[in-house]
């Protein structure tokens, strides 16, 4: 009687002092379900990126709106209407008749505007293409590029393009004609008032 | 067929490895940007190609919906308590030093001289409230727009504007934009855009 067995007592003591192990692993993720949410938060909320701007200047009010002796044929009128519409015409209104050149419809497309200003712009277009390669091999530092660029820019005898807008274009027509102007090179360019005839030869573009 | 027991192994992924990583992200974020300012209204800009950074300091901005309401916002707290207060000299209005604080905590607004009292009266969450986006009157009867770069250029001889509007804004507010900017001498500005590749050719 005095003697308790000593399985069943070695056996309840083993079963009291073996305790359970719990695992000392802990579940992550739920942790980094929350930090991917702040990361998200933080991406949506901040900025990284500084907004590009284009520099504009217009010229000052008391000088005379019309360039001076500017050759016709180097004037290009490119006239911006509603509903993304466009039109050029090439020259100054006829001497005789007053009346304006009939204007060629053409779109925002590369083929359509880009085309255009390539062409006249033909000259000024190859000798800056011929540049950037020159920077490529010759390893040019910015400074003088831009003189360079500069330079060409300012030869005699280039196109110029005067751009008119009706009231009802949208702003995104203004910047994406003004674009193009620096795409393509073209070294002076003006905005200016559209007159009334103008106005009409827009809206009866087809 | 004798029972086949598969054996099964725990697919429980230690996950410590993708914490780090995930919070090395966020420290990055954290420190590397700053929070974008609210601004009175919501513009989605056209593109362009050019490349040049918008100045980050001595900015004027002038947003432009594409209702064609036209919004001012000038960065410095205190240029902005000065510009108010030169404009309540002008316009010969009265602006309590608490409306003067409030003012000179909002980056951008656009309403009118008269009911700015009235905005600057209400709590900033109803200041976002559909009833206040009127835009400052630039016609040429009232052309408050006018005044406020005028005396913005006053009080900060460096500014730069920036002008930015949104994809659908009619030319015809552009053009008094322009216009009026002309008249006070502004004659270099910025046109704020999103980035396009340029063409690869040219």
């Amino acid at each position: 009687m005095s003697e308790v067995s000593q399985d069943s007592g070695g056996g309840k003591k083993k079963g009291s002092s073996k305790q359970k192990k719990a695992s000392t692993r802990i579940d992550f993720t739920p942790m980094v379900d929350l930090g991917f949410l702040l990361i998200t938060f933080f991406m949506l909320a901040t900025t990284l990126i500084k907004p590009q701007t284009m520099e504009i200047a217009m010229p000052s009010k008391d000088q005379a709106k019309e360039p001076p002796k500017k050759k016709a044929e180097n004037m290009v009128t490119v006239l911006i209407g509603k509903d993304d519409k466009l039109c050029y015409y090439i020259g100054g209104p006829d001497t005789k008749t007053g009346e304006l050149p009939t204007p060629t419809k053409i779109d925002y497309s590369p083929k359509g505007l880009r085309k255009l200003l390539i062409e006249k712009n033909a000259r000024v277009v190859s000798q800056i293409i011929d540049l950037k390669k020159r920077k490529n091999l010759t390893k040019m530092n910015d400074k003088v590029f831009e003189d360079e660029k500069n330079k060409i820019k300012s030869q005699k005898n280039l196109p110029f393009v005067v751009i008119k807008a009706t009231d009802d274009a949208t702003y995104k027509n203004l910047v994406d004609v003004l674009d193009e102007m620096q795409i393509c090179n073209i070294a002076s360019y003006a905005i200016t008032d559209i007159n009334k005839d103008e106005i009409e030869l827009v809206k009866n573009l087809k | 067929m004798p029972k086949v027991k598969i054996p099964r192994k725990s697919t429980a992924q230690d996950m410590t490895a993708m914490c780090d990583v995930a919070f090395l992200l966020l420290t990055f974020f954290m420190l590397t940007s700053k929070f974008t300012s609210k601004e009175a209204v919501q513009v989605s800009t056209p593109s362009s190609i050019s490349e040049i950074k918008i100045p980050e300091v001595n900015v004027v901005t002038i947003l432009i919906d594409k209702d064609g309401k036209v919004y001012f916002g000038m960065d410095k707290q205190e240029h902005r308590k000065e510009l108010i207060e030169k404009i309540g000299a002008h316009r010969k209005v009265v602006f309590t030093p608490k409306e003067i604080h409030d003012f000179s905590l909002i980056t951008s607004f656009g309403v009118p001289v008269e009911k700015l009292k009235l905005f600057l009266a209400q709590p900033p969450a109803d200041r976002d409230m559909k009833q206040w986006a009127i835009g400052i009157p630039c016609d040429s009867l009232d052309n408050q727009f006018k005044e406020w770069v005028y005396f913005a250029r006053q009080v900060n001889p460096n500014i730069r504007i920036a002008i930015k509007g949104d994809r659908k804004t009619p030319y015809a507010v552009i053009k008094k934009v322009m216009n009026s900017l002309q008249d006070i001498k502004e004659n270099r500005y910025n046109l704020i855009t999103s980035l396009e590749e340029a063409p690869k050719d040219l």
